[in-house]
């Protein structure tokens, strides 16, 4: 079923083909759930989100140009459906907010009127000791959850979109409807931020 | 020349710079003067190092699924989905 392109799961939806409808659902509805997750704040309303869009997808179908892929389609009509609920609940996006200041913590940093190291490391990151694999452990997935959800509307979007999702820059700002260089800096600021929650809780957990 | 390397790019302008290296989207010269700093300063090694495991990690976070009650009220939906 996987093996379906574009075109024929489209003619699948049509023809009322309840397994392809169901397998689609099943592959991404996690996606959906995600990108839903960065608007509205329950685990209930991003499935009302994930919903709606999905019938939304099914209302549309008509108005689908393949100008990009059929997921990726499905994956912005999410975005307008969590915007619209977020709105609703008078959490506008502003695409623009608090992208202001640094990705670090400007006290890790020395003065400028240091006389030898001006602007370098006052503060060194330490290195990480866990192993990679075990940043996937269901105490340091909390963590990572939580600093995702600490971020703004628009930095958790794209993070989302780019890094958990693994779709391409282009295709986020096709269907997040920003340019590349606010997509770029939303990404950064998100990273940014994801990692230092990631340090704050190494720094605590290797230190026992 | 190590103090040379550092100073063309403080450790505070390069973790601003990480994503638009990671994505290659610096010039020419800033790519240089990132790298030459990276040579050179190893705690911007150990941050540039976190911020791609950080990324690694995101990508893989276990997938999320819709409850069986969504699915089941979305089978009923598709049923009923009016022909035109």
């Amino acid at each position: 079923m996987t093996a379906l392109d574009d075109g024929a799961l489209i003619a699948a939806l049509r023809a009322r083909d309840e397994d392809v409808f169901c397998d689609l659902v099943a592959r991404w509805s996690g996606a959906m759930l995600r990108i839903a997750r960065a608007h509205v704040m329950t685990r209930a309303a991003a499935e009302d989100v994930v919903q709606e869009a999905w019938l939304t997808v099914l209302k549309s179908l008509d108005r689908f140009e393949h100008r990009s892929a059929f997921r990726t389609w499905v994956l912005g009509i999410v975005i307008n459906v969590a915007r619209a609920r977020a709105r609703d609940e008078r959490k506008s996006l502003r695409l623009d907010e608090d992208v202001q200041g640094g990705s670090v913590d400007p006290s890790r940093f020395l003065p400028a009127e240091h006389p030898r190291w001006p602007h370098h490391w006052a503060t060194e990151p330490a290195k990480w000791r866990t192993p990679e694999q075990d940043l996937l452990d269901d105490e340091t997935r909390a963590v990572i959850a939580a600093a995702i959800d600490a971020l703004p509307a628009a930095q958790r979007e794209v993070l989302v979109l780019r890094d958990v999702e693994g779709l391409s820059s282009s295709d986020v700002c096709n269907i997040a409807r920003i340019t590349d260089t606010n997509q770029r800096v939303l990404l950064h600021r998100a990273r940014s931020r994801v990692r230092a929650a990631l340090e704050r809780y190494l720094a605590a957990a290797e230190a026992v | 020349m190590i103090g040379e390397n550092l100073a063309e790019m403080p450790c505070n302008e390069l973790v601003e710079l990480v994503t638009e290296y990671l994505e290659d989207r610096l010039s020419p010269q800033d790519r240089a003067r990132f790298e030459a700093h990276l040579s050179a300063c190893e705690a911007c090694r150990t941050y540039l190092e976190q911020f791609r495991q950080t990324v690694r990690v995101l990508g893989r976070l276990p997938e999320d699924s819709l409850s069986p009650q969504a699915r089941e009220t979305l089978l009923r939906a598709f049923r009923d989905w009016p022909r035109h």
